[in-house]
């Protein structure tokens, strides 16, 4: 059994799960703005990025890890309301290249606003979890403690997420005015609200998302920390289906360990041609994400 | 009452809407009738705050709903059921019913067993995907939703369209009953002239967005000029 839980492909599963529990946050990022807003957010991994230096650099340097993930947390749920009310707004009903040149524009000027006030060096963060992994009969399992908090905390905030949109009545409201707007407004529900909560709990996830890297001994944090984990996050989410919550997450874990056994049995040079071809490939064969139903007829 | 008055609405050139004026009042149902094109929708969408008017003003008892976003106005007693009915597919039965009660303050429990109380067949269907529905039963599901709130006013576009005549009769039956037991105000408006003609007290007859008869419905029901040009009713 140790053996087994220590092979190649198994060591190459967990890995690529680690990795895609990331990818899959990511992705979940992307897709509550794009349900409601039908807006790609180029600039969500440099938001996420913002809210971490906000936190754990500029607001509470010396405190307890947890203390600062939570401010991350909120500085990203405010980033994302200013962002919405501030930029987003006025893009609405714009050209389809305006949003897109804007958001792209956006993560440009946070990156450098960033490295300006922060410096490009890498920060680590205090967190207690070790990357070492763990051992079984002598030979190395490839799972860290800090992996399996990466993978738990993934899960935890895919289950908060699910949860609100499922069962309460603000995720009731939420899915009405991604679904029918104007319906929604004649049932009273106040849409422009919507979007900027839309906007607020994807920076919050996208927070969460760049806490955990940043948390990374090897890499740490740094203005480009979340650039390419937002890369494979955003494939993950095109492939999976952008309106589909459950798709993005599926895909995100998906492409993490296709990517690991990528990077471990072919060349890692290769992992980024190999996503890219997947995308290619899944927006030919299913334009509207492999994982999305066949379209719903709206009535 | 709710009160319409010289309300004009313009879609950039096109003119929608002329200085309409008329009024709706409790436990009555004032049928808008006219041809396609006249202008029936942008009025209910025009009452209901989802179109803003060039000039004119509604209001609602001693409130001025002109200006006033829809999510404003449905809190102030106004239930708009739109052209096309408006259910929301993705969601069930229920989920459509409990978007409908969100603005009441009070549990949803009671307020969902009311409406399947009248609609028993949404009861049965509760835990359906709102897509399943037929047309009728997506209809009473739009009425059930709208009504849930408990509205003082309700806007109905087009409740026939699209039905079997059976079902239109029952539909037209249970909306006649409705404006009775709850002094509702009731505007309907309607293509299907006779179906709407049998229910309502008074007719608002459109024609390119003017007011051409504003009168009880048996005499509109029995004017031939009206009845020819502007509702289209050729047999008799
Ligand atoms: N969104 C819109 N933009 C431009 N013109 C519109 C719009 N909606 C309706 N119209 C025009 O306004 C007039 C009245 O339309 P409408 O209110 O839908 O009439 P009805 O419901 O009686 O068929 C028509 O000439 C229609 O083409
Ligand atoms: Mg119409």
């Amino acid at each position: 059994m140790n053996a087994f839980l220590t092979s190649r492909p198994v060591s190459d599963i967990l890995t690529g799960v680690t990795n895609g529990v990331v990818y899959a946050l990511v992705a979940l990022s992307l897709v509550l703005i794009w349900r409601s807003a039908r807006l790609l957010n180029f600039a969500q991994g440099a938001m996420a990025m913002i809210a971490t230096y906000v936190g754990f650099v500029a607001i509470a340097p010396h405190a307890n890890y947890w203390v600062a993930m939570v401010v991350s947390i909120v500085a990203g749920c405010l980033i994302g309301a200013l962002t919405e009310r501030g930029l987003v707004r006025w893009l609405y009903g714009k050209p389809e290249l305006n949003p897109v040149v804007a958001m792209v524009g956006f993560l440009l000027v946070l990156e450098s606003v960033a490295a300006a006030i922060w410096s490009t060096s890498s920060r680590g963060l205090p967190s207690s979890f070790s990357p070492i992994d763990w051992q079984l009969g002598g030979r190395p399992l490839a799972l860290s403690p800090f992996a399996a908090y990466e993978i738990v905390t993934a899960l935890l905030v895919m289950g908060f997420i699910a949860g609100l949109f499922r069962f309460t009545k603000l995720g009731l409201r939420l899915r009405a005015a991604a679904l029918a707007p104007e319906v929604s407004r004649l049932l009273g529900v106040r849409v422009n609200r919507m979007l900027t909560i839309g906007w607020v709990l994807s920076s919050g996830v996208g927070a969460v998302t760049a806490v955990l890297v940043a948390s990374n001994y090897f890499t740490g944090l740094t203005p480009t920390a979340m650039d390419g984990v937002f890369a494979f996050g955003f494939i993950a989410a095109a492939i999976g289906g952008l309106d589909s919550p459950g798709g993005a997450l599926a895909s995100g874990v998906t492409l993490g360990i296709v990517l690991q056994f990528v990077s471990d049995y072919v060349n890692a040079n290769d992992v980024i041609l190999v996503a890219l071809g997947l995308l290619i490939v899944s927006l030919m064969v299913r334009p509207n994400g492999v994982f999305t139903r066949d379209a719903q007829r709206r009535v | 009452m709710i009160g319409v008055e010289s309300l004009s609405v313009a879609y950039g050139a096109v003119q929608a809407l002329r200085e309409v004026t008329f009024e709706a009042p409790p436990g009555r149902i004032t049928a808008v009738l006219g041809a396609n094109g006249a202008g029936k929708t942008t009025l209910l969408r025009t009452i209901s705050g989802l179109v803003s008017p060039k000039e004119g003003r509604i209001h609602l008892g001693g409130a001025t709903l002109t200006g006033r976003a829809p999510e404003e106005i449905v809190r102030l007693g106004v239930a708009h059921v739109p052209e096309g009915r408006g259910v929301i597919g993705e969601f069930t039965v229920e989920e459509n019913l409990r978007l409908g009660a969100m603005i009441r303050r009070e549990p949803a429990g009671p307020l969902l067993e009311e409406q399947y109380a009248l609609f028993p067949v949404l009861g049965e269907r509760r835990r359906q995907g709102a897509v399943t529905l037929s047309g009728g039963e997506r209809q009473m599901l739009a009425m059930a939703r709208a009504l849930i709130a408990r509205p003082r006013v309700l806007l109905l576009d087009e409740p026939s369209l699209g039905l079997a005549p059976m079902v239109t009769a029952q539909l037209m039956h249970s909306i006649r009953d409705l404006c009775a037991s709850r002094e509702l105000t009731v505007i309907l408006v309607e293509q299907n002239a006779k179906s709407a003609l049998r229910i309502a007290d008074t007719a608002v007859v459109l024609y390119l967005g003017r007011v051409v008869a504003n009168a009880p419905a048996e005499e509109v029901a029995r004017d031939e000029r009206l009845r020819q040009y502007y509702l289209g009713m050729v047999e008799s």
